[in-house]
């Protein structure tokens, strides 16, 4: 009965964001959608247990949302004949404008990450309605409480109804910039999972797992996007090294992991995704970050890294993405080619002083340098910098081994 | 079809180019405006549209009590105000902010983009 319960949860979760997408393009209203798969589930959860799991619960799960929600229209139809009418004049046809690529999570994830929403609303609105997590998961998730989670997500839904926001895969013309928008999302979902921002869990497996298997659903609508590839390519690439990164609660920094315990599969596929994105040469961002990660994983050992391949990529993202952030990696890069102190004058010049990891950069780079007293106090400015618990364990670990 | 106001934001001083560096800068916008304007028309969004005279000219009424209150002024004292605005009827909020860019680009201003709820 349990096991049931368990499996019923499991095949809604990854059933989710296929049922609420496709009950949204035929009703154009997400909370109609959300209300209608909530009843089916209660359904299922009902009728499993007894008649067993069906051969395909997703199309099960379609037609009794489906069924609920035109029920609720009817009903709400009688209540208020007025408002209803409107309501009825859903769109159960091919849409008007119809984008390169028609499958309705894509579409859906394209609403979500809307340039118009706030950047927090989009990243919440995308893990709530395709990842399926709820309110109080994505609100753990972010560190915010349930209620203002809650609020943001509401009000993100009712912008898209008020302000009708299509569902809809941009144009060709748009698709470079909307994709982009997509893309950070997705990022963003996965290097909060990465290394979480708050002091609880120091890795959330559930955000960096969601994360990739939306990168995935997008890399099979948008195959021909080199810039897709690589994203799903850097994540898998980091993906590969999660269970070596923390030992006993502590961070361990690429050079001191143990590289037997990357996933060798995961890294497999990862550099397919970098020799396809060379060969269609149309570099970007993500697919450099990817190539970076390549080398690193690529190497059997720490010492068997080539740096110099890892600091003229570095300089191909430079070109691109001129920010102080990829400077500060670059910089890191570079001491292992030239060494601490050629790496601390470029580490000096950056303005990320609110930044934990350009304080523990610095940290690194005085230590090796001979200069404790101001190691000491770089590394105090990372933990102070810093709220996830492995890094801070970590810092402190290199802080105490200083004399 | 969704109808959106779009407004348009600039300084409340105006000088006598209106929010504008010259004459010739003023008469540039005012020409790409109209034939902004006149694409709206061609397209079929335009409702209605029109640029409005300065905050100062503006007078706040509360008639909620017995007798109606006039107060002389804006509702708000603010640095920025609407100098004008259009009201379109489009498909989605993507053409809409399309629009609004190209409107935005005409006029030389940040145009707001704000659905109605509903038309009388």
């Amino acid at each position: 009965m349990h096991s049931t319960t368990a499996a019923v949860e499991r095949v809604f979760r990854e059933e989710y964001g296929r049922l609420i997408a496709s009950l949204v393009r035929r009703f154009g209203d997400i909370d109609l959608a959300e209300e209608a798969a909530g009843e089916a589930l209660v359904l299922a959860l009902e009728k499993w247990p007894a008649s067993g799991v069906p051969p395909n619960p997703g199309g099960w799960l379609t037609t009794t949302a489906g069924n609920r929600a035109i029920d609720r229209i009817r009903r709400e139809r009688q209540r208020d004949a007025k408002h209803q009418a409107a309501l009825m004049q859903y769109d159960d046809s091919p849409h008007e404008h119809l984008g390169p690529v028609e499958d309705d999570r894509l579409r859906l994830l394209f609403t979500c990450c809307h340039p118009a929403l706030a950047p927090e609303a989009r990243v919440a609105l995308t893990l709530r309605l395709l990842g399926g997590l709820t309110v109080a998961e994505i609100a753990q998730a972010f560190l915010v409480p349930e209620p203002t989670m809650g609020q943001r997500i509401t009000r993100a839904k009712q912008k898209i109804a008020a302000a009708n926001v299509p569902y809809r895969v941009p144009e060709a013309h748009d698709l470079p910039e909307r994709l982009g928008g997509v893309l950070t999302v997705l990022f963003l979902v996965f290097n909060e999972g990465y290394l979480a921002s708050g002091a609880g869990d120091p890795v959330r497996a559930e955000l960096t797992g969601e994360a990739i298997r939306l990168t995935r659903i997008l890399r099979e609508l948008l195959p021909q996007e080199p810039e897709v590839a690589g994203l799903l390519g850097l994540l898998l690439l980091t993906e590969a090294r999660r269970e070596a990164r923390v030992r006993h609660g502590q961070l361990v920094p690429l050079a001191e992991q143990d590289r037997a315990g990357w996933d060798r599969a995961l890294i497999a596929e990862g550099h397919d995704l970098v020799r396809e994105c060379l060969a269609i040469n149309r570099p970007g961002r993500y697919q450099i970050l990817a190539a970076i990660n390549a080398v690193h994983t690529d190497a059997p050992a720490v010492a068997d890294t080539d740096w110099s391949q890892v600091v003229a990529l570095y300089d191909q993202l430079t070109q691109l993405d001129p920010s102080p952030i990829v400077a500060l990696n670059r910089a890191v890069a570079v001491a292992e080619l030239d060494g601490p102190k050629v790496a601390l004058t470029l580490i000096e010049r950056l303005p990320l002083t609110g930044y934990h990891a350009w304080h523990a950069a610095r940290a690194d780079m005085l230590r090796r340098l001979g200069r404790t007293a101001e190691a000491k106090e770089s590394y105090d400015a990372a933990i102070a910098a810093t709220q996830n618990s492995a890094e801070r364990a970590y810092l402190s670990r290199k802080r105490g081994e200083l004399v | 079809m969704t109808h959106y106001l779009l407004t348009v934001h600039g300084p409340a001083e105006r000088n006598e180019f209106g929010n504008y560096g010259s004459k010739e800068e003023m008469e540039a916008a005012f020409a790409a405006t109209g034939a902004f304007n006149d694409t709206l028309h061609a397209d079929g969004y335009w409702v209605f549209a029109g640029g409005l005279a300065p905050a100062t000219t503006a007078t706040v009424v509360d008639g909620q009590g017995e007798t109606p209150v006039m107060t002389d002024g804006p509702y708000l004292e603010t640095k920025e105000v609407i100098g004008g605005f259009w009201v379109i009827d489009a498909p989605d909020l993507d053409v809409a902010l399309e629009l609004a860019a190209k409107g935005s680009k005409a006029c030389g201003g940040k145009v707001e983009v704000r659905p109605f709820d509903g038309l009388a």
